[in-house]
């Protein structure tokens, strides 16, 4: 094994690791952001606003993503009110198709998380607030959500995991992540081993940094968990 | 829109293939699951080293990086290994070994965590019992452990096997004649790229469909020895 290939190319690989945080990054973020009002609607007792979050879920949640990428990428052009429409530009792009991919995938799997943790939201905190006379969204706001989060973390670093993991799929459709990178490499160099070995590195260093980052903040919200100290 | 220009029973058969690259992988990670789950388990220091090893490295690295490394690495290795044997011919790892490899692997790791805790569910006495009548291991291990962990097991396994069947998927990536890439070749073809992707989406929702129908039932068959509230 030649480890010098890596060295000499090795900024490829930072260019990659630098695309592979960003669309990890803005994936999580627009899909956390669509799960929490998703997650609410699939919680309420009116069918109207349960059944599309439940098609939404069961689609994104049942298919693989790279299908869903697919669909996107390759799919969009097919329709002419697309190709017409301001969104053409958008669309032709394959990062931002990767990235709209992702958040709809990531929202889907969150949305199942919140929902499970807001279910499990202890009636007497809920009643509690009823009897403080908070409105429906003060509750939401104060009571239901915070301790929900609570309760997603542990599940929801596991899907900031698998979303770091997934996003590797970004180099099927031609985006130079990591993975990209790697891929680059073993072409011009046929060098497997040097090449995926690095690559793997880099997600697992990333990995434990998540998961180093995910055991601070359950420290922190679970702080009132942790058996007292003596004085 | 489900005009499919011909191309139904093509994508029929990548269905066929995908179902028997899933269910092949499933085996040898069951396989693998339950030597990993042993071994986590097991008094020998070596064994539970070993096992920590392989389910850290396969849960921080992606599955494509993987598959990737395992198609051309495995390639070389094998040629390489070959030569050493004085084998001069050029051997071919073929996508489909690849891919059943791979998958097999990752899903091996999952699976030691799940029946490394359905393996724990069992009471310690049940076990005791069985070597109290003369049992061999081997015969603890099939006729009391094995019945009595699948109950605690099929949870987690049948998780494993709607993920398990998606990341077949991938297996299209390294040229794998599978479901996705026939749809893709088709798209190439006819200009729909869309009905046939979408179509493939609905072939994988109706896999896991009957998977979870199938799982339900034999959830309630495993658990008919208890009491249900």
């Amino acid at each position: 094994m030649d480890f010098s290939i890596i060295a000499q190319n090795f900024n490829l690989y930072l260019q990659g690791l630098q695309t592979t945080v960003q669309l990890v990054v803005a994936a999580l973020l627009i899909g956390l952001t669509l799960a929490i009002p998703l997650a609410l609607m699939a919680n309420s007792r009116n069918w109207l606003l349960r059944g599309p979050v439940f098609c939404f879920s069961y689609f994104f949640r049942g298919t693989p993503l790279l299908v869903q990428m697919f669909i996107i990428y390759y799919g969009a052009g097919q329709f002419e009110f697309i190709r017409n429409s301001i969104w053409w530009p958008i669309l032709q792009e394959a990062y931002w198709c990767a990235l709209i991919a992702f958040a709809l995938n990531t929202a889907a799997y969150t949305t199942e998380i919140l929902r499970g943790a807001i279910k499990a939201t202890a009636i007497g905190e809920i009643e509690a607030a009823k009897a403080c006379g908070m409105s429906k969204p003060l509750m939401i706001r104060r009571i239901i959500l915070p301790s929900a989060f609570r309760r997603a973390l542990p599940a929801y670093s596991n899907e900031v995991i698998f979303m770091l993991q997934g996003s590797s799929l970004a180099s099927v459709i031609t985006l130079v992540d990591i993975t990209g990178a790697a891929r680059i490499i073993n072409a011009r160099y046929y060098s497997p081993y040097e090449a995926f070995i690095t690559a793997a590195l880099l997600y697992m260093a990333l990995t434990l940094l998540i998961i180093f980052f995910f055991k601070r903040l359950e420290q922190r919200w679970f702080a009132h968990l942790r058996p007292r100290e003596r004085q | 829109m489900f005009d499919l220009h011909g191309y139904g029973p093509s994508l029929l058969e990548g269905a066929l293939l995908t179902l028997q690259v899933a269910l092949i992988s499933l085996a040898l990670a069951v396989a693998l699951g339950l030597l990993g789950a042993l071994a986590k388990l097991s008094e020998s220091r070596l064994a539970r080293a070993a096992a920590a090893l392989y389910t850290t490295i396969i849960r921080g690295v992606p599955e494509l990086v993987m598959m990737l490394l395992i198609f051309f690495g495995g390639q070389m290795l094998v040629n390489h290994l070959a030569g050493w044997f004085g084998y001069q011919d050029y051997i071919d790892v073929n996508p489909f070994t690849a891919g059943v490899i791979t998958i097999g692997f990752i899903y091996g790791a999952y699976m030691t965590e799940t029946f490394r805790g359905a393996i724990l569910a069992v009471p310690p006495g049940q076990l005791e019992a069985g070597y109290a009548f003369a049992m061999t291991r081997t015969q603890v291990f099939r006729r009391i452990l094995l019945p009595q962990m699948m109950r605690h097991a099929l949870p987690g396994l049948g998780n494993n096997w709607l993920v398990l069947l998606k990341t077949t998927a991938l297996v299209s990536v390294i040229g794998l004649d599978d479901m996705v890439r026939k749809a893709s070749l088709a798209a190439g073809a006819t200009q729909r790229p869309f009905t046939f992707h979408l179509t493939v989406a609905l072939g994988f929702l109706a896999f896991t469909t009957v998977s979870v129908l199938l799982l339900r039932w034999a959830e309630q068959r495993y658990s008919i020895g208890v009491r249900q509230d």
